[in-house]
C-alpha cells in the first residue's frame, strides 16, 4: 500500500471540485488556484516518477480490498512516464489558456482539471471496469471542452465526437462483460493469470471480447478506420484544449499497450499476441492515411490534426511488432511527439491570432507581427514533428528503425515510414513557405500582441524537442527499463500478493 | 429464460444499430438509449442467470453473481448522465445549424477552407 499513489487523482479532483464551486471569484484567483493545482499534480507525477524508478510494482488498493476482489491502483515504470508525459503537457496548456482562452466559460479550469483526473486514472488503474470508468470521466471532461469557446463551427464535430465515444463506451462494456462471463475477475493482474488457462468454449468469447476491446482503444487512438472525427474535432478545438487532446489519443495506445503486452502477452497460451498481426498494416495504413491527410489540408491546425494520425500510426506499428527495442522505441517517440504536436497546436492559434481574417488558413496574407518568433517556432515544431534530425522526433523514428527485425516486416515499416516522413517534410514545408514567406501587400486589424503566458507556453512546449535531446541518454535508459519490464509480466502478476494493511503477512 | 433475454438483447441492440445509423439526431439519441439498454442487460447477464440465489460464494450450490450488478449500476448512471448530454448538444446543433441532420445543413464540408471570394485574406 502506498498512498502517494493517490495523489495525482485526489489534487486534480480536489482542484477541479473547488473550481466548480467558484465559477463566480474573480478570473484572477480561479487562474491561480487552477495553475497551483496543476503544478502540485506535476509535482505528484515527480515524485511516482522517482519512486517508480527503481523498477518495482506500488500498489494501492481502494478500502483495503485484497486485490483482485477490490479496486487497485498500480504505479510501474509506464504509469510514470505516462503522468509525468501528461502533466508536463498540461502544465503548459493551462499555462497558454490562462493567455485568454478560459475567458468565456466559467468552468473551464474544473472540466480542464478533471480532463487530467480521468487521464491520471485511466493510467494508473490496474482494474478493466476501472478503465472504463476513467475513460468516461476523461471523455465527458472532454465533450465540455470540445465546446468551449463560441460560435457554431464545434457543434457538429462535437456531435460526431460524443456519439462516436457513445458508441465505444457500449461496445467496451460488451467486451468487458465478455471477458468477465469466462474469467469472473476484472483485475488485470489476475485476468493475465486466468486468460492463459481458458480453454474449450471460453476461449472464443475471450478471443472475441479481446479483438473488441482492440476496436475500442483502436478509437481512442484514431487508427485507420476509426480515425476520421479527429481531424474535424481537434482542428476547431480552442488551441490549448486541442494540445492537451494530444494527449487522448495516447490513453488508447497506453491501454494496447498495458492489455496486450500483460493480459494477451506471450505467456496467455491459446490467446498470446492476439490481434497484433492484425494491428501492424493497420498502422502503417494509419500512418499512409494521415500522411495523405497532412499533405491535402488546407490549415495549420488540421495540418498538425493528422500529425496526431501519423504519429498514432508511427507509434503502433514498432508496438505491434512487439520487440523490446521497439518497444522502448516507441515510448520515446511517444514522449517526443505528444509535446510536439502540442506544441505545434499552441503556435498555430498564435499564428492564426496575428494573420486577421485569413486565420491558420494556407493561404497567403499580409506580413504578421512577431513573425521571427512565431516562425522559429514552427520551425522547431515541424522539423521535430517530421522527423528531421537534430531534434527529438529524429530520434524516435530512427530507434524504431533499427528496432524492426529483418525480413518483410522491416521492409514494409522502412518504405512507409521513410516515405511518410519525406511527404511530411513536403507538407510542413509548404505551409511554412505560404504562410511565413509569401507575403502580400495589406492591412492588418492591428491583432492583439503575444503575451508573455501564451509565448512562453507555447515556446517551452515546443522547446521540449530539444531539452529531449539534451536529455537523450537518461530519457533512453528509463524507457529501455521501461520495455523490459512490460515484458516481464510475471512481475505485475506478482501484486496479487501484496499484503493488505492490518495484515500479518 | 435465457432464450428470451437473448432474444431481447438482440432486438435493442439492433434497433439500437439501425437507429444510430440515421442521418437525424433524434433518431441517434434513441439508438444511442436502446443500445445502452441492450448492452447493461449484456452486462447483467455476464454474471450468470439465475432466480432465488444468494449472492455469496459457497452458502449454496450456486449463487447469484453480484458483481455484474455493481458494473451494471455504474453502467447506467454513467449512460444516463451521457444521454443527457447528448440530447442538449443535439438541441445546441439544432439551434445552430436549424437543421437536426446530423451533419448540419448540408452534407458537412471537411477542413478545407470555405467558399472564399477573396484568398489573400487582407
Amino acid at each position: 500500500m502506498n498512498h502517494w499513489l493517490t495523489a495525482p487523482v485526489l489534487i486534480p479532483l480536489l482542484g477541479g471540485i473547488l473550481q466548480a464551486f467558484m465559477g463566480y471569484a474573480p478570473i484572477s484567483l480561479r487562474r491561480t488556484l487552477a495553475l497551483a493545482t496543476t503544478v502540485l499534480m506535476l509535482v505528484s507525477a515527480i515524485v511516482l516518477l522517482l519512486m517508480a524508478n527503481d523498477g518495482s510494482y506500488r500498489i494501492y488498493a481502494f478500502g483495503n480490498w485484497q486485490p483482485p476482489f477490490g479496486i487497485v491502483l498500480v504505479l510501474d515504470r509506464l504509469a510514470a512516464l505516462m503522468l509525468i508525459m501528461t502533466a508536463i503537457l498540461a502544465l503548459f496548456c493551462h499555462l497558454f489558456s490562462i493567455g485568454g482562452a478560459d475567458e468565456g466559460n466559467r468552468q473551464f479550469h474544473g472540466l480542464f482539471l478533471f480532463q487530467l483526473m480521468g487521464l491520471n486514472i485511466a493510467f494508473l488503474t490496474g482494474d478493466l471496469f476501472n478503465l472504463f470508468v476513467a475513460f468516461e470521466v476523461l471523455l465527458i471532461a472532454s465533450y465540455g471542452l470540445l465546446m468551449h469557446g463560441g460560435g457554431t463551427a464545434r457543434t457538429v464535430p462535437g456531435l460526431h465526437y460524443v456519439v462516436l465515444n457513445l458508441i465505444g463506451s457500449a461496445v467496451f462494456l460488451i467486451s468487458v462483460g465478455m471477458i468477465y462471463s469466462v474469467t469472473g475477475t476484472l483485475n488485470m493482474a489476475d485476468l493475465a493469470v486466468k486468460v492463459s488457462q481458458v480453454s474449450g468454449e471460453g476461449l472464443s468469447i475471450v478471443k472475441a471480447g479481446g479483438m473488441m476491446l482492440l476496436v475500442v482503444f483502436g478509437l481512442k487512438a484514431a487508427i485507420l478506420p476509426l480515425c476520421f472525427w479527429l481531424p474535424r474535432a481537434y482542428s476547431k478545438a480552442t488551441a490549448p484544449v486541442a494540445a492537451l487532446f494530444a494527449v487522448m489519443t495516447k490513453v488508447g495506445i497506453y491501454a494496447i499497450l498495458r492489455v496486450y503486452l500483460l493480459i494477451f502477452g506471450d505467456d496467455a497460451g491459446e490467446l498470446a499476441n492476439l490481434g497484433m498481426d492484425w494491428l501492424f498494416p493497420i498502422a502503417l495504413a494509419t500512418l499512409a492515411m494521415g500522411v495523405i491527410g497532412a499533405l491535402g489540408s488546407g490549415t495549420l491546425k488540421t495540418l498538425v490534426a493528422w500529425q496526431v494520425i501519423i504519429s498514432v500510426g508511427t507509434l503502433l506499428a514498432p508496438i505491434a511488432l512487439g520487440s523490446e527495442a521497439g518497444l522502448s522505441a516507441a515510448l520515446f517517440y511517444l514522449l517526443s511527439t505528444t509535446w510536439t504536436v502540442g506544441g505545434l497546436f499552441l503556435v498555430s492559434e498564435l499564428v492564426a491570432n496575428q494573420r486577421g481574417s485569413a486565420k491558420d488558413r494556407i493561404i497567403t496574407a499580409p506580413k504578421m507581427q512577431s513573425r521571427t518568433f512565431l516562425s522559429v517556432l514552427f520551425l522547431v515544431g515541424a522539423v521535430a514533428a517530421a522527423g528531421l534530425p537534430p531534434l527529438s522526433g529524429f530520434f524516435g523514428k530512427v530507434l524504431i528503425l533499427q528496432s524492426a527485425e529483418s525480413g518483410t516486416e522491416m521492409a514494409w515499416l522502412w518504405s512507409v515510414l521513410l516515405t511518410g516522413s519525406f511527404l511530411t517534410v513536403i507538407a510542413y514545408s509548404r505551409a511554412g513557405s505560404i504562410v511565413f514567406w509569401r507575403t502580400v501587400d495589406g492591412h492588418l486589424n492591428k491583432p492583439e500582441p503575444l503575451n508573455g503566458r501564451v509565448s512562453v507556453a507555447a515556446g517551452a512546449l515546443t522547446a521540449l524537442a530539444i531539452v529531449m535531446v539534451v536529455l537523450a541518454g537518461p530519457i533512453m535508459a528509463y524507457t529501455d527499463a521501461t520495455a523490459a519490464q512490460l515484458h516481464n509480466s510475471d512481475a505485475y502478476i506478482e501484486i496479487l500478493q501484496t499484503p493488505m494493511v492490518g495484515k500479518d503477512s | 429464460m435465457e432464450l428470451v433475454f437473448a432474444l431481447v438483447i438482440g432486438a435493442l441492440t439492433s434497433s439500437g444499430v439501425y437507429l444510430i445509423l440515421r442521418a437525424r439526431t433524434f433518431p441517434v439519441v434513441v439508438g444511442l438509449t436502446l443500445l445502452s439498454y441492450g448492452v447493461n442487460l449484456f452486462l447483467f447477464s455476464s454474471g450468470r442467470l439465475a432466480t432465488g440465489q444468494q449472492p455469496i460464494i459457497g452458502t449454496a450450490a450456486s449463487y447469484a453473481d453480484p458483481l455484474p450488478q455493481a458494473l451494471v449500476l455504474t453502467a447506467i448512471v454513467i449512460g444516463f448522465a451521457m444521454t443527457a448530454f447528448v440530447v442538449v448538444l443535439s438541441l445546441r446543433n439544432l439551434a445552430d445549424n436549424e437543421d437536426d441532420h446530423v451533419d448540419g445543413k448540408q452534407p458537412y464540408k471537411s477542413p478545407a477552407p470555405e467558399e472564399e471570394s477573396e484568398v489573400t485574406g487582407k
